[in-house]
């Protein structure tokens, strides 16, 4: 069937739809096909080029420091020693206090939404949590800055120095700015996260699990225990892991609330720093290339640890859920 | 296969019955095929779906494909208008010809086999971002015509051949998905004739649609082939028994028996058909 | 556990109740920080929020006055690069994902995608600083543009390819029933269907990287004046509210809070905005 030729149309021919109509294009159909592959091939090319990019900036660092830039604590720019230590464990500590916080709240406030709350607040207590998530990390610090940190200066932290000042984790004088205060900001901003995936989860058990439990005899509390909480364990710790990742990588917040003092110090009412943070505040700073790829080698540290945690609570994820718990994510 | 009787495309029976007798069959012009399919099988995977099907669709008639769940009437029905090559891992052998055409021959594009062959599926689909008028002519538009004259006249003409025209012509602009169930069906039977195709596959166009839905529909059927030919799947035997000329039985992917729809429901050789026409089993 | 025995079933349902009081407190604790976020970014911004402040650039340090016309500007700037990067590498790859492709190389290609997801937003910026800014030897507002596309990339890929999918299967039939080719049906009919749900994942993206001030620190820079060309550092909000919050001067703390009560606005709006349009059919888009 061939295309008319325009003059049909010009002579005022009655045509016949097979001749109005233009060959079809394969050509059309293999391009595009080309183009949106190209553009999914981006991801793959984007996760390359951070990692390349990392190493290329690093690598005078790494030649010069080795294996002790990880083990090294002193952070001296001008002596031009350069050891990531105080950022590590400024990094897991903030996070492992974050996490301490965070994901007891987070898997209660869960479960209290999918299982135990009257239907009528699930949605609007949700829309809310969602809401706190859409909050930049940098608003939340600037909260820290002049409405937490006063505050936990005052009230918590004495009652905290009061009550556990024998151990080493609360002695020494009250700054404000603390490690303490950095988990407790990385908290807040990892709370949505592990919760609003938490409830997909718990929502992606089946209902049969709950009849189950219910038909038995069991209270409400009991039936979320045994046929949902522990049905959902492999996933709730999969959101566990997320927000870690998270937490490993939040910038702005933490940096406006730790103190961004290279040590490491038992006691968290001392300032600490996160290896996010020294790259927040120093990059603009470093004088000198060694100072530069010292620091390219922290964001490099930094990629690494928060892709293999990343990593690890995809698979998590993955081997048990729909796709609406990893969009959660975002 | 078998004898078919051919009608004459351009005369109905109707006005051959005015002119005062339908002359016998024997003393018909040479038998007029829309499409003559050879040894057609085709898998999906490892699984044989079709077997060595050879049977030949009579022009301006209505050809009833029927049989149980799973027999392959669906995807007999694809391979016209080669759709079933939209599910991945498929393979075909035989031959399909339309009017003398190899379908399958490289050098056509599937896509000008479908403007020629259109079909119409189970569950009605009018383009939900679209309104009533802009589904009937999305076929020539996105397949090039721009000539604003031609899409309206083909606008009014495929909705009166689809016996809509006058229900929905003050309503053009209403979206598609406003009508009823019975009209979006007859909506989308008059997108597929937009493109002027000459045969038009039905897929159980009707088992979602209630009886008076369902009876107009049938009346269309009856209409149209008149000026095209039409091969229709349905799990309804009363419905092949109504509307067709000719009758298709398929079992497990093979034909079992074909031939004009009196002798199939009436006689048929097989004993496999007359089982399942009455229902022995379904 | 003998359910007959009648006194167990007290101090089980106790236990139950009690936990249903923990899980709302917990839920209470959850919810407060956004109440208490946002009463003080009212309280302590909403006073600072004048035409002065929209419409004036930062007055020299330590000076009182001054607003933050340059920063609300060069975020819409940096958002309207970022748009131009991401936006169609993102719809385009999720649109692949979504219709082409193998199961093997799509999953992967999700996972990569969810895995950059999770890379810290600081990281975004050291690359583009290492690929932008030491080649051309300065801070500049493509810098700050590029490290926002980027970063939207893989979240409107996903957001994309989630839509698409949603698109029932007999509209892309019925399409190429018609003799349509496959990339017009795609274009014309399957992401003509899902352009709301495409349309919201973009700007929840747009929402996200509005807020982000880590990859513009070294990219974007920051500027106290007007931004007169691409190739020069550029003002954000975000990255202002972060200057003026750390800084020494309470009249810039002020206008910190401003900023901060502008730039929640506007995040929010969008979230709204996005709420209202995916309300009807139950359709969820993210």
């Amino acid at each position: 069937m061939e295309a008319a030729t325009a003059p049909a149309i010009m002579r005022g021919e009655p045509l016949s739809a097979a001749a109005a109509m233009k060959r079809p294009s394969r050509f059309g159909d293999k391009a595009f096909e080309w183009l949106t592959l190209a553009m999914a091939l981006t991801v793959a090319v984007l996760v390359i080029l951070i990692g390349w990019q990392l190493w290329q900036g690093s690598l005078l660092a790494i030649r010069k420091f080795g294996f002790h830039f990880l083990t090294t604590s002193t952070w001296d720019p001008n002596a031009e020693e350069f050891g990531a230590l105080p950022f590590i464990y400024g990094t897991l500590i903030s996070s492992l206090i974050a996490l301490l916080i965070a994901v007891p709240l987070s898997i209660a406030t869960a479960a209290y939404l999918t299982e135990l709350a009257p239907w009528w607040i699930r949605q609007p207590l949700a829309s809310l949590i969602e809401m706190l998530a859409a909050i930049p990390s940098v608003i939340l610090g600037l909260w820290g800055i002049f409405v937490m940190i006063p505050w936990l200066r005052d009230y918590p932290f004495p009652w905290l120095k009061r009550l556990f000042g024998w151990t080493p984790f609360f002695t020494g004088p009250i700054y404000g700015p603390s490690m303490l205060a950095g988990g407790i900001i990385i908290a807040v901003m990892i709370l949505p996260i592990i919760t609003s995936v938490s409830r997909e989860i718990l929502r992606s058990v089946p209902d049969l699990q709950r009849e189950a439990a219910y038909g038995l005899g069991a209270t409400r509390w009991e039936a979320t225990r045994i046929a949902v909480l522990s049905y959902a364990k492999k996933g709730l710790f999969g959101a566990v892991i997320l927000g870690l990742g998270r937490a490993l990588g939040e910038t702005m917040a933490v940096t406006m609330v730790i103190g961004n003092t290279p040590q490491i110090a038992a006691s968290l009412f001392k300032p600490g720093y996160t290896l996010a943070s020294v790259l927040a505040n120093e990059f603009t700073e470093a004088t000198s290339d060694i100072y530069l790829q010292a620091l390219f080698e922290i964001g490099l540290v930094l990629f690494g640890v928060t892709i293999l945690v990343n990593l690890l609570a995809q698979l998590l994820l993955r081997t048990i859920t729909t796709t609406s718990a990893t969009r959660a994510v975002q | 296969m078998e004898d078919l009787v051919m009608e004459t495309p351009e005369q109905t029976v109707m006005e051959r019955l005015q002119q005062g007798s339908a002359p016998p069959p024997e003393a018909e012009m040479p038998p007029a095929r829309t499409f003559e399919v050879k040894n057609l099988s085709i898998w999906y995977g490892e699984k044989r779906a079709i077997d060595t099907v050879t049977l030949d669709v009579a022009s301006n008639a209505v050809t009833a494909i029927i049989g149980p769940s799973g027999c392959g009437k669906s995807t007999f029905l694809r391979a016209l208008n080669r759709m079933h090559e939209l599910t991945p891992r498929t393979r075909m052998e035989g031959t399909v010809l339309l009017h003398g055409e190899d379908l399958y021959s490289s050098a056509i594009d599937p896509a000008i086999v479908r403007r020629r062959v259109g079909m119409i599926f189970q569950k009605s689909n009018p383009f939900p971002t679209m309104t009533i008028g802009e589904n009937v002519v999305i076929g020539l538009r996105l397949n090039g015509v721009r000539n604003q004259k031609f899409l309206n006249e083909r606008l009014e003409k495929s909705l009166r051949m689809a016996a809509l025209w006058d229900e929905v012509k003050d309503d053009l602009n209403k979206p598609g998905t406003s009508l009823s169930g019975g009209q979006q069906q007859r909506l989308c039977i008059a997108r597929a004739l937009a493109v002027e195709p000459e045969v038009i596959l039905m897929d159980e166009p009707c088992s979602a649609l209630d009886p008076i839905a369902t009876a107009k529909i049938e009346e269309l059927i009856y209409e149209l082939k008149a000026k095209y030919t039409i091969v229709t799947v349905t799990h309804n035997m009363q419905q092949a028994g109504r509307i067709s000329d000719y009758t298709a039985f398929f079992y497990l992917g093979r034909l079992i028996e074909f031939g004009p729809t009196t002798k199939i429901f009436t006689n048929p050789t097989e004993k496999q058909t007359e089982d399942y026409i009455t229902g022995r089993f379904g | 556990m003998d359910t007959r025995r009648s006194d167990n079933h007290p101090w089980r349902r106790f236990k139950s109740a009690l936990a249903s009081v923990i899980a709302f407190i917990s839920a209470a604790f959850v919810i407060t920080p956004l109440g208490l976020v946002f009463f003080y970014l009212l309280v302590n911004g909403a006073s600072s929020v004048n035409w002065a402040f929209f419409t004036k650039l930062p007055a020299p340090v330590g000076a009182p006055g001054g607003g933050m016309a340059n920063a609300i500007v060069g975020s819409l700037e940096l958002l309207a690069i970022a748009g131009i990067i991401g936006i169609p590498v993102g719809v385009l790859g999720g649109v692949y994902l979504a219709e082409y492709g193998s199961a093997r190389i799509n999953s992967i290609l999700r996972f990569l995608a969810d895995v950059l997801n999770g890379v810290p937003s600081i990281t975004w910026g050291v690359v583009v600083y290492g690929l932008v800014v030491l080649r051309f030897k300065g801070f500049s507002a493509y810098a700050g543009g590029l490290a926002l596309g980027l970063i939207m990339i893989p979240l409107i890929v996903r957001t994309t390819e989630e839509v698409i999918l949603l698109v029932p299967n007999g509209y892309r039939e019925a399409s190429l029933a018609l003799g349509v080719g496959r990339w017009k049906t795609i274009v014309h009919i399957v992401m003509k269907t899902a352009s709301k749900g495409i349309i919201t994942g973009i700007l929840l993206a747009l929402a996200r990287v509005g807020g982000e001030t880590a990859p513009l620190l070294f990219t974007a820079f920051g500027n106290r004046f007007w931004n007169h060309s691409l190739n020069q550092p550029i003002a954000a909000l975000p990255l202002q509210v972060f200057t003026y919050a750390i800084s020494p001067y309470d009249d810039w703390h002020r206008q910190a809070w401003a900023g901060a009560l502008v730039l929640v606005t506007g995040i929010f709006c969008v979230n709204v905005l996005v709420r209202v349009l995916t309300r009807g059919r139950g359709a969820s888009v993210v």
